[in-house]
């Protein structure tokens, strides 16, 4: 009954969608001239009253459909919970005997949940700017709440027609199939959520974009009720790329912490024009400049992520058979990615030369370095979709090929490092207008600060290589600019928003300087030992006592002990393992780690030899925990930097009246 | 800003989304092809892997008439369902040469023994350095050279019932 109603509820809010898609367009079409800020030539009928009224539906009905999606999800998480091996889904990917929380992840940790979950997240979001979002025009948001539901609805489609999750089975399993132990890992249970939420985020960044292009209304307004929206989504991809890379990096034993793997950058992307989009519709919201430019990142962020999510989601790329089982899935994401990022590109081009042009401003201001550092960021965005579409393209003409992390480290490290250079100048140019000379003094100390520390690692580490000798001076230069706008401020009349963006641009300082120490400085040793003899690695001396035995709930473990010591300090005890499983019988490397202030000694127990010898890995990685410390700090600045402008657009309704007047 | 560069960004998605669909659509082949289909034989000489049977090169295969390159090993299950089908090409007076892939003189001895004999020559490739030549990445795999050394098709997986006409043909092309 449960899976029935879940059903039942996912086709009513479909019909909701469909409801709101047609009252949007009828109402934009009727309501032409007539409703008070829509465009168009005066024309007085009956239609306006008509207009009006389809109009005053649309807002309730995206709601409706929020509530519905919802109910959805959550039924859908009862019967996950309650075990209710006739659904399909629940005996394909649950057991009655799962910790609870993970009975509750499993609810979106298969395609059709995960499906069920973008689309609930995508209606909440549209319910959300239903209610929430009260002085945007209304032809614009209504035109926008019409784009979140054709959106929508293409995604409910694709559930109900090729992903149903209500599926029930006849006659009911025994029991469920989903005990794998390697996919109950907290982190895999939370890590898919937060990148859909970030996904879907764009996706109403998108819609707005949609329905400022139907309107053709594109200014300071527009830019304020998208901005908190692009600012979550990015918040939640910053969390959710950060997460993975240092999932990645504990579970493979590769001790690498960034692989350029077709999924990581299938999140990478997304990430990369969300921040681009952050940054230009700051100079849309403050000085209604780059309309059209931060329309189109609009468009680009959300193709990015359904991109992502088609090339990940198809198998496209990896080329293995998740596709020969079921192909209308593939081709169904296909061409919803083809209506939707054709259609808006389309619209774009037919639009966007009618929208006015927005004020210009001088090379040298903060305008201009905003410029630069969209450039920068879409030249990095560019390179990573052409490196991981290639293998495509070339397979289409015949070729097999892979590119791997060589291209990718090459192309993108020297213009990351002057963005980042563009990054800790940025804050501190005037808008506008500024003299470059000025701006040259205000950058004398940081300048200063990033020689003096090229110069300290070139002395003491001359075998560091170019790009990490850059990259650390280059980090401690960007940490003192990045918290220079706070300088003989008064801190307590600072906004939050601006403490957001100091705390944001110096996460990225420290996670600079973690990557460049960690490719500078690591240190490697791959040795053959027997039980009591001792390695060093780095200042570590490293005693191999011996193996025991170690058993888990479906595998089976050699576990090495190893006893620490750097100098005169306390003994720590590190136990790496490498397991078996029986079911699907595979080995695997447990890595161990020990987290100190200053980095981490990772381990790895590799296979033994003729003559009773283990192979050990060590790795000694200075400061590496600074990458994910400073992803953190990015990530906190955005959420200051939400919090802030919230606050501030609730407190200045009057202002904000006032600027749409003049603007319009 | 130009009005056409506007229309840029749907010109370049929608040649993406055409790879995309070609992607797709393409019959999903993890067959890895030789890149040597059309070109001469790379030049290789086997020593014998069992005494008293000739070895193979480069240099027994321009000799004007086709001939028959089967990659195997004894340790090769396939190989084994495909046994029958080469003896009845060299039935047909295809003459057959082998390269004996990672294996030993008396496992191949007892494989040709078993599952009946085709070759006119066993060459010994222990570390797979002459298959990797040849392009081949597996086990059975078998190439039609023609009469000038060039190799003419490249058949990957063991050959069956419905294989042999059509390597008969491309023999016959070859000629």
């Amino acid at each position: 009954m449960i899976a029935e109603a879940g059903l039942a509820a996912l086709w009513l809010a479909a019909a909701m969608a469909l409801m709101q898609l047609v009252l949007a367009a009828l109402g934009l079409r009727m309501g032409r001239g007539v409703l008070p800020d829509a465009p168009g030539s005066d024309r007085a009928d009956g239609a306006g009253e008509t207009a009006a009224q389809l109009i005053a539906g649309v807002r309730p009905v995206a709601i409706v459909q929020g509530v519905l999606a919802a109910l959805s999800f959550v039924l859908l998480i009862w019967v996950f919970v309650v075990s209710d091996m006739s659904v399909q889904l629940v005996a394909a990917n649950s057991h009655s005997a799962k910790p609870m929380v993970y009975k509750i992840a499993g609810a979106w940790g298969n395609h059709e949940g995960s499906m069920l979950l973008w689309v609930t997240v995508l209606a909440l979001a549209g319910g959300a700017i239903a209610v929430l979002e009260k002085r945007l025009n209304v032809a614009t948001l209504v035109a926008t709440l019409g784009a979140q539901a054709a959106i929508a609805l293409g995604f409910y489609a694709f559930l109900l027609f090729s992903s149903n999750p209500f599926t029930r089975l006849d006659p009911p399993a025994a029991e469920g199939q989903g005990l794998n132990p390697l996919l109950q890992d907290p982190g895999l249970a939370f890590h898919p959520p937060t990148l859909y939420f970030g996904y879907v985020g764009l996706s109403v960044a998108f819609s707005f974009a949609v329905g400022a292009l139907v309107t053709r209304d594109v200014g300071p307004a527009f830019a304020r009720a998208m901005r908190p929206w692009v600012l979550a989504a990015w918040v939640f991809l910053t969390i959710g790329i950060t997460a993975g890379s240092y999932w990645a990096y504990y579970e493979l034993g590769w001790g690498g912490w960034w692989f350029w793997d077709p999924v990581e950058n299938a999140s990478l992307m997304p990430w990369l024009a969300a921040t681009a989009l952050l940054h230009s519709v700051t100079v849309l919201a403050t000085r209604d400049g780059l309309r059209a430019w931060t329309i189109m990142l609009a468009v680009v962020a959300f193709s990015m992520s359904m991109i992502g999510t088609f090339l990940v989601r198809s198998g496209i790329l990896t080329s293995v058979h998740a596709f020969a089982v079921d192909p209308t899935r593939g081709s169904f994401i296909l061409a919803l990615l083809i209506l939707y990022i054709g259609g808006a590109l389309l619209l774009f081009g037919l639009r966007i030369g009618l929208v006015k042009q927005g004020s210009t401003f001088e090379l040298v201001s903060r305008e201009g370095g905003l410029v630069l550092n969209n450039l920068l960021l879409s030249v990095i965005l560019g390179i990573v979709l052409i490196g991981t579409l290639y293998p495509i393209v070339a397979q289409a003409m015949g070729t097999q090929l892979s590119v791997g992390p060589p291209f990718f480290n090459k192309t993108t490290a020297p213009i990351a490092l002057a963005l980042f250079a563009a990054m800790a100048a940025g804050p501190l140019v005037r808008w506008r207008r500024d003299n470059a000379q000025a701006l040259l003094g205000r950058l004398t100390v940081p300048i200063a600060v990033a020689a003096l520390a090229m110069a300290a690692v070139f002395v003491f580490a001359p075998d560091a290589g170019v790009l990490p000798i850059l990259g650390l001076g280059l980090s401690f230069g960007i940490a003192v600019a990045s918290v220079a706008p706070l300088w003989k401020r008064d801190l307590r009349r600072t906004p939050l928003f601006t403490f957001g963006m100091v705390t944001a641009h110096l996460g990225i300082a420290v996670s600079m300087a973690g990557m460049a120490s960690e490719s500078a400085f690591t240190v490697e040793r791959l040795v053959a030992v027997r039980p009591g003899q001792i390695t060093q690695v780095g200042p570590f001396s490293v005693r191999f006592d011996g193996l025991r035995p170690a058993v888990g709930a479906n595998w089976s473990a050699i576990e090495a002990r190893l006893t620490v010591t750097r100098g005169d300090g306390a003994p720590l005890v590190l136990r790496p393992q490498s397991r078996f499983f029986s079911a699907p019988s595979t080995v695997t490397s447990e890595a161990a780690i020990a987290t100190l202030f200053d980095g981490q000694l990772y381990t790895v127990l590799g296979a033994s030899d003729e003559g009773g010898r283990w192979q050990l890995r060590l790795w000694w990685k200075p400061w590496v925990t600074l990458i994910w410390f400073g992803g953190g700090l990015i990530a906190l600045g955005g959420a200051l930097s939400l919090v802030g402008r919230v606050r501030r657009e609730r407190r200045q309704p009057a202002a904000r009246e006032a600027w749409q007047t003049a603007a319009a | 800003m130009r009005r056409w560069l506007l229309w840029l960004p749907l010109v370049a998605f929608v040649a993406l989304a055409a790879v995309a669909v070609h992607g797709l659509y393409r019959p999903n082949d993890l067959t890895v092809r030789s890149r040597l289909v059309g070109k001469p034989l790379p030049d290789f000489a086997l020593p014998p892997l069992i005494e008293g049977r000739p070895g193979v090169s480069q240099a027994d295969f321009a000799t004007g008439a086709p001939r028959l390159l089967n990659i195997f090993a004894s340790w090769c299950v396939p190989c084994i369902a495909e046994a029958p089908h080469l003896l009845r090409l060299k039935a047909a007076g295809v003459p057959i040469d082998a390269v004996a892939i990672r294996d030993t003189a008396p496992a191949v001895r007892d494989f040709l023994a078993r599952h009946g004999d085709p070759y006119a020559r066993i060459g010994d490739d222990p570390r797979s350095a002459v298959q990797f030549a040849l392009g081949s990445s597996g086990v059975p795999e078998t190439f039609v050279i023609d009469g000038q050394g060039r190799i003419a098709m490249q058949h990957v997986g063991p050959i069956n019932e419905a294989d042999v006409p059509r390597i008969l043909q491309a023999l016959e092309d070859a000629r």
